[in-house]
């Protein structure tokens, strides 16, 4: 229990963190830092995560490892719903978001949203990187503990 | 006993090399570069047939009068290549495979060092003695 309470902490220490350095330099809200170090730690994650796994088959089958085994390794829970058009765009539905949950239960604080996912925007991209996937990943969030990420495959 | 390791990376640049006799150096060299072809060639047809397991080790890639070469992929696309003298015929199939996760996890470990940089060749003085003792005690 305490220590999916510690990661919580880091990472809104992490937020406060990078923000208050960008706030320095009078510059408006920067996630861009805070989706970067996402990115390496999704890649360098996920090297460690998919060792004993086969294989996989094609791009759905790599969409549902994140939405199970990548998601609950993270969020002590897979994502709660996977939606794809299959050219390329996936949504990942999650109700109840690790980093939202403790934050508000309405609209209340929805401005600061965007800060609190942005990290898990660059873990998602990082750890698909690696896969060999190239992607964009966006969040969306409506209404507090529910978050939607896009993930929009890029094709060359 | 092997006698060379090879990692290679995503684009197939040679990310670290390591033989016994260092004079030996660039013959395998030659020989890794080979196997990349064999390698290529496996995973492309395990995508056709559906049917068998899908698995990080790809076996004996082909072999020569000396040497035996053997090949793993992982799921980032990170190529390990072993050779060994085709002499030694002590070597199990297990064995081999045991290497090969062996330097799998060494190789998420220096991953997950957060001052390497992926995707450069690996400096690690750790990686480097860990798969000298690899090669040297088998296991």
């Amino acid at each position: 229990m305490a220590d999916e309470v510690s990661f919580e902490f880091l990472h809104t220490e992490l937020v406060s963190y990078v923000l208050s350095s960008t706030e320095k330099d009078k510059k408006p809200c920067d996630l861009s830092t805070l989706e970067y170090i996402g990115f390496s730690a999704g890649y360098r994650i996920i090297e460690r995560q998919t060792k004993e796994w086969p294989r996989f088959k094609d791009e759905l089958e790599t969409m549902k490892f994140i939405c199970t085994d990548f998601w609950t390794s993270i969020n002590k829970k897979p994502v709660d719903n996977l939606r794809t058009n299959h050219q390329g765009v996936y949504v990942l539905q999650d109700n109840a978001f690790r980093f939202l949950t403790r934050l508000s239960n309405s609209r209340q604080y929805l401005e600061v949203a965007p800060r609190y996912v942005a990290f898990t925007c660059g873990l998602i991209r990082g750890a698909l990187a690696n896969l060999g996937i190239n992607s964009m990943v966006t969040a969306e969030v409506q209404s507090m503990p529910a978050c939607r990420f896009h993930i929009q495959v890029q094709r060359t | 006993m092997a006698v060379c390791v090879a990692v290679i990376g995503k684009d197939n640049s040679p990310k670290f090399i390591s033989c016994l006799n260092p004079e030996l150096e660039l013959q395998f060299h030659y020989k890794v570069h080979t196997s990349l072809d064999v390698v290529e060639e496996k995973l492309s047809s395990a995508g056709i047939n559906t049917g068998d397991v899908r698995e990080l080790y790809l076996g004996l890639l082909y072999s020569t009068e000396e040497h035996k070469i053997f090949g793993y992929v992982t799921n980032t696309k990170i190529k390990f290549i072993v050779v060994v003298e085709s002499a030694n015929t002590l070597l199990r199939d297990n064995e081999v495979r045991t290497m090969f996760r062996r330097l799998h996890n060494l190789y998420t470990d220096v991953v997950c060092n957060p001052f390497y940089i992926p995707g450069d060749p690996i400096t690690s003085k750790n990686f480097d003695d860990t798969v000298k003792s690899i090669m040297v005690n088998n296991i």
